[in-house]
């Protein structure tokens, strides 16, 4: 009797440390938002094909251009290296006599060829490079989530950010001659409110 | 539109549209033509000037952006030409046709006073998109490393 009391005890503490680790990894994988909430696998599967969705727009040039996986920005439809040597600098804002806004006006110069404008032009600091360039969906999507790698931003100022800030929106805006991201800025702020809402769950790969 | 404009710290008052760019209110406004035009597209720097102390590329650069604040040409970077970059490029004959030059001084002069002492990597980064058409680059070089030295002797400014 007293074996089968341990033996069932030993299972318990065996039962509770699986539940232990499989909700631990939930956390950490797939951060529910809002925290304490469980998704269904419907739900799941939305937010992976919504962050799908989202990655197409970040890998477009419009995005993807300011964030190189070196430190040197992107220009143009097939986001080669920007010419005259531009380097990000510590602060993301360029170098000495190349700093972003030597060329990059508060608005777009007219004209093909023309350097796009924006009052925020840069790229992300030395020490926070958020690269998007060469992430898989899912590499990208836990970045996004991971505040050591997103600029120390929750989930939801990582909405309102993508939703609101002035910088992602001349994205759609570039200037003559350049193509814009895949989908509009409201059906990108759409899926990407999916992807969230939905558990903001990793892609597969 | 009247703008009000401070060039070489001297106050001036133009008359021009808002999308004039600033370069031409120096050399057709204000008769400063030191600061030369070669692209308009913000691809050579010949245009560069400093707006309140950055090396921006006048020929993008809107009246607008630039009404009410400082502008200094190579007119206006020392009182009497004397400027440590001034000094090294006669010492260091730099220019051949000079077009390029006043956009490579003024450029070289911000990389100045945020890096006392530039390496070669370091003058790369901060001149590599001021094209020179005459190749003058190694003499470039050269004086940039020159005017360091003498800016750290203090006998010119
Ligand atoms: S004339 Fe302005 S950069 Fe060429
Ligand atoms: S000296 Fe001729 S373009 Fe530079």
């Amino acid at each position: 009797m007293k074996m089968i009391k341990q033996l069932r005890s030993k299972k318990a503490i065996y039962l509770a440390g699986i539940i232990l680790v499989t909700s631990s990894y939930t956390l950490i994988s797939e951060e529910p938002i809002p925290q304490g909430k469980t998704y269904s696998a419907s739900e799941k599967a939305a937010s992976q094909k919504a962050f799908l969705a989202v990655y197409d727009v970040l890998m477009s040039p419009r995005c993807m251009n300011c964030h190189p996986k070196g430190d040197v920005p992107l220009q143009g439809d097939d986001s080669h290296l920007h010419t005259q040597g531009v380097i990000r600098g510590s602060d993301g804002h360029g170098v000495y006599a190349m700093k972003c806004t030597n060329c990059h006006q508060p608005k777009n110069t007219p004209g093909l060829n023309m350097p796009p404008g924006n009052p925020k032009w840069h790229l992300p600091p030395a020490d926070m490079k958020m690269v998007f360039e060469g992430k898989t969906p899912r590499e990208l999507a836990a970045q996004l989530k991971d505040p050591e790698q997103n600029g120390h931003k929750t989930m939801a100022e990582i909405v309102d950010h993508i939703s609101h800030d002035e910088l992602v929106l001349g994205g759609w805006n570039p200037g003559d001659g350049r193509k814009k991201p895949p989908l509009t800025h409201p059906q990108f702020e759409k899926e990407f409110r999916d992807w969230v809402k939905n558990g903001a769950v990793l892609p597969e790969k | 539109m009247v703008y009000k404009l401070k060039v070489n710290k001297k106050d001036y008052s133009v008359d021009a549209t808002p999308d004039m760019p600033l370069l031409w209110v120096l050399r057709d406004l204000l008769g400063l033509t030191g600061t030369k035009f070669g692209c308009g597209m913000a691809q050579c720097g010949a245009c560069t000037v400093h707006l309140e102390g950055e090396a921006v590329r006048s020929c993008v650069t809107l009246i607008a952006r630039a009404a009410g604040k400082e502008v200094t040409t190579i007119e206006g970077l020392s009182p009497d030409s004397k400027h440590p970059l001034q000094v090294a490029w006669l010492e260091e004959d730099t220019p051949q046709c000079g077009y390029c030059q006043s956009g490579q001084i003024m450029a070289a002069a911000v990389l100045l006073r945020e890096n006392a002492d530039p390496t070669d990597e370091d003058i790369d980064h901060a001149m590599s998109g001021n094209i020179c058409r005459c190749g003058t680059y190694p003499r470039i070089r050269k004086a940039i490393h020159l005017a360091a030295k003498l800016q750290k002797q203090g006998g010119t400014k």
